[in-house]
């Protein structure tokens, strides 16, 4: 049986043009970056090429961008290292109720080190208010990080006015942009963003690697130290297939993104269209248009989302019930929760996430499995 | 012909770890956190690399936290635990000799009210266990040793410092970045706490590391998130890394005497026949048999090493002048400093590693070029 995978929010298959692209830098190109001679140059270029890649993909200059770990490390760094940086000018941070855990705990160990956080609530759809932002700075606040588009439910924030607020102000702006790379244009030039987190697995490319922007002139420390890697800032051997992976697919996928947009948008919305049509009591979660192309979050009464994912799993659907991290806990989502739904409706949701190689006979199939499976669990449900 | 002996830098991936990789790449691409069948085949893969780290060094599978390599691991190691212990002490022992990625954070962490003691060594590059005892105060939360050093191959007697932590009831944590696969670190035998690896110095993948942590270590995360690793490392696996890292592993240990002796017999060979063939060359650090079998660090009197190291890179021969991070760095190693090089010795300075693709062959071939280049740099320096 083949598989229809719709986790993509969740990570993606690695293309195999990435892959390719990849490979020549385990074995044949294995050289430290550091080192003098050829061999070591030779790997040293390629991570430079990778460089270009990615700033170009965003519209920033190449010694704007820094090699991580991933989206994780990413979030960290931005946050640690800024709030470490300017903690002689305030101890201030505003963030929102439904970032990703990266931040979000982040900001916890921050509370515990005598930062002060403000966490932004949102409106039904998951759209921080601008508002809310311009109320919330006060003459401390060093740093603001709003998420780009929201990984469960999809929600894309208006980042270009909440940045022109926190400018005015002259507070640094970071947006986790983990899941809009490859799946909404960014210019950070325009956008005017001082700090923004990637990740490659989630744009077909391999796992344990990821970016950050930060924009010249910035301040912020280090949060990995020890070599001069990465013009001293992110210490420790490159990972150099890693890094080429990802420049590869930053290029492939901001290349034709319009039509990767487009595609992905018809499918979403047929997929969203079929299951209100075909399913009752069931409602889209995040907002109608202004959500990321691949994402549809559904919430169905008097169902447990974990035995949904189960059930579609058995019928050979991939899917989620939120986000990866937060799957495996038996916690509601925070971010549904943010959005104004009880503990139950939380847990009776179901995200499905379209990638490039989903099929519209993908759809039809979980258009056919899903309302049987809902209708299966309805009859034999125990919550009343 | 091409002759790589900086395998202390980096090593090149074994075919055996591509294969397994490339299957986590093209097939497994689940993430191990996901409910679905996807997941489930990565969490399996994640369990059984976990299990292959262990072989390694012994002690508990779940004491394997996955980093983004021995950097990572040695941060998440010294910042982890200082945070973690600072109600109890605030004081960590350590040597001049470790790798930046350990004196660097020491040095941020004396700017945030931490006392760092730094055991100078002697001129084998040996850390005397006795010094260890007798810096141990009763503000000491922590001691971090190498294994092994990545300049000169000194062995670090980590045995014997481990019994002392213990009975002083201190974390041991040992850097073992340069040792695993090439001697034995055993945490039980040695009784260490908490050990720090990376998987592209045995062969794996860049960018992928472990920290063994023992039971009794509480650390504070730097890396906050999801909770993946329990909750000590945040952040979606690095699969297909870790995987490589676990075949890697294996095949290190089930390799290791076998390994341990070939690069001995060919570092005695590079020796013997530097030695015999060249004059005034000086051996930096142990002895040939003492040290790790994969390092001999020498220097060629009158010749500054990195001419020597472009001459040799002419003819197909990869060698280094220090590590490679502190490659370019000016003002001379730290470490062949704190051995007492001073001069032409310190300027000199060549670093040969080996790994086990090289042959006798690789090693002949090594002898006669350094000869000619050699006697040609002085003769050039002279004129
Ligand atoms: C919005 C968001 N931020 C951060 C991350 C973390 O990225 P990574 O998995 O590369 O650590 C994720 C994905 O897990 C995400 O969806
Ligand atoms: C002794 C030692 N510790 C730590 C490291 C750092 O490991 P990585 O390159 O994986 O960051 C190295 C190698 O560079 C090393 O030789």
């Amino acid at each position: 049986m083949d598989r229809i995978y719709l986790d993509n929010a969740a990570t993606t298959p690695v293309d195999k043009r990435v892959l390719e692209a990849m490979l020549p830098y385990y074995s044949d190109v294995f050289g430290n970056p550091s080192s003098l001679y050829s061999y070591g140059q030779e790997a040293k270029k390629a991570i430079e090429e990778a460089r270009e890649k990615v700033a170009k993909a965003l519209g920033a200059d190449s010694d704007e961008i820094y090699f991580t770990s991933g989206g994780s490390e990413s979030d960290n760094w931005a946050l640690k290292g800024v709030a470490y940086a300017l903690k002689d000018k305030g101890n201030h941070i505003i963030t929102t109720e439904i970032e990703h855990h990266a931040v979000l705990n982040t900001c916890r160990y921050l509370e515990k080190e005598g930062f002060k956080v403000t966490y932004l609530p949102v409106d039904e759809y998951g759209l921080v208010k601008p508002e809310d932002l311009k109320k919330a700075i006060t003459d401390k606040t060093i740093l603001v990080s709003i998420m780009f588009a929201n990984n469960e439910i999809g929600t894309i924030e208006p980042i270009e006015e909440l940045v022109k607020i926190a400018h005015e102000k002259n507070v640094y702006f970071h947006t986790d942009a983990v899941q809009a790379v490859g799946n909404v244009p960014i210019d950070v030039k325009k956008l005017d963003v001082d700090l923004l987190s990637l990740s490659a697995h989630k744009i077909y490319g391999p796992k344990g690697v990821g970016a950050l922007y930060i924009k010249k002139g910035v301040k912020i420390h280090s949060l990995i130290q020890g070599g001069t890697q990465e013009r001293n800032r992110r210490a420790g051997t490159e990972n150099v297939p890693g890094i080429v992976g990802l420049g590869e697919a930053m290029e492939l996928i901001t290349k034709n993104l319009d039509s990767h947009i487009n595609k992905l948008t018809f499918l979403r919305d047929k997929l969203i269209n079929g299951i209100l049509e075909k399913i009752p009591y069931a409602r889209l979660n995040g907002h109608p248009t202004k959500r990321l192309p691949g994402n549809v979050n559904v919430s169905f009464e008097f169902i447990d989302g974990e035995s949904l994912i189960l059930n579609l799993d058995m019928a050979g659907i991939c899917a989620s019930s939120g986000s990866a991290c937060t799957s495996g806990s038996l916690e509601p989502s925070h971010v549904l929760l943010a959005i104004g739904h009880s503990k139950e409706l939380a847990r009776g949701s179901l995200r499905l996430t379209i990638g490039k190689d989903n099929t519209e006979e993908d759809i039809d199939k979980v258009l056919e499995v899903l309302p049987q499976i809902i209708k299966r669990l309805r009859s034999i449900s125990q919550i009343v | 012909m091409e002759v790589y002996l900086d395998n202390s830098a980096t090593t090149k991936v074994r075919k055996e770890v591509i294969d397994k990789m490339l299957e986590v790449l093209e097939e497994e691409y689940g993430n191990p956190s996901s409910l679905h069948r996807k997941g489930y085949q990565a969490e399996k893969l994640l369990k059984e690399a976990r299990e292959n780290v262990t072989c390694l060094i012994g002690g508990r599978p779940e004491g394997i936290i996955f980093t983004s390599g021995g950097t990572e691991s040695n941060n998440l190691a010294l910042i982890g635990v200082a945070e973690s212990l600072k109600k109890k002490g605030n004081h960590i022992i350590s040597s001049t000799i470790e790798h930046p990625s350990i004196l660097n954070v020491l040095k941020f962490l004396e700017e945030n009210g931490f006392e760092v003691t730094y055991l100078e060594v002697d001129k084998k590059g040996r850390v005397h266990p006795e010094d260890v005892k007798s810096a141990i105060n009763d503000k000491t939360i922590l001691i971090s040793i190498m294994a092994v050093n990545n300049e000169i191959g000194t062995i670090e007697p980590i045995g014997e410092i481990g019994t002392i932590a213990r009975e002083k009831g201190i974390l041991f944590h040992v850097d073992a970045v340069q040792a695993a696969g090439k001697v034995e670190v055993d945490v039980k035998k040695q009784k260490l706490d908490m050990v720090s690896l990376s998987a592209h110095k045995i062969h794996g993948p860049k960018g992928v590391g472990a920290l063994y942590l023992s039971e009794e270590v509480r650390i504070r995360p730097i890396i906050f998130g999801g909770g993946q690793e329990k909750n000590i490392r945040s952040g979606t696996e690095n699969m297909p890394g870790i995987v490589g890292f676990g075949v890697a592993s294996r095949l290190a240990k089930e390799s290791l005497e076998e390994v341990s002796q070939k690069l001995m017999g060919l570092k005695k060979r590079l020796w013997e026949g530097i030695s015999s063939e060249i004059k005034d060359v000086h051996l930096n650090g142990p002895e040939v048999e003492e040290g790790a079998p994969h390092i001999l660090n020498v220097s060629f009197r009158g010749v500054r090493g990195e001419v020597l190291l472009h001459a040799l890179e002419e003819e197909g021969i990869y060698v280094s002048t220090g590590s490679a991070c502190s490659s370019k760095k000016r003002g001379g190693s730290h470490v062949l400093k704190a051995i007492g090089l001073k001069g032409d010795l310190l300027e000199g300075a060549i670093r040969f590693s080996l790994g086990i693709f090289n042959t006798e062959e690789d090693i002949d071939y090594t002898v006669d070029i350094l000869k000619k280049k050699v006697d040609f740099l002085r003769r050039f320096k002279r004129r």
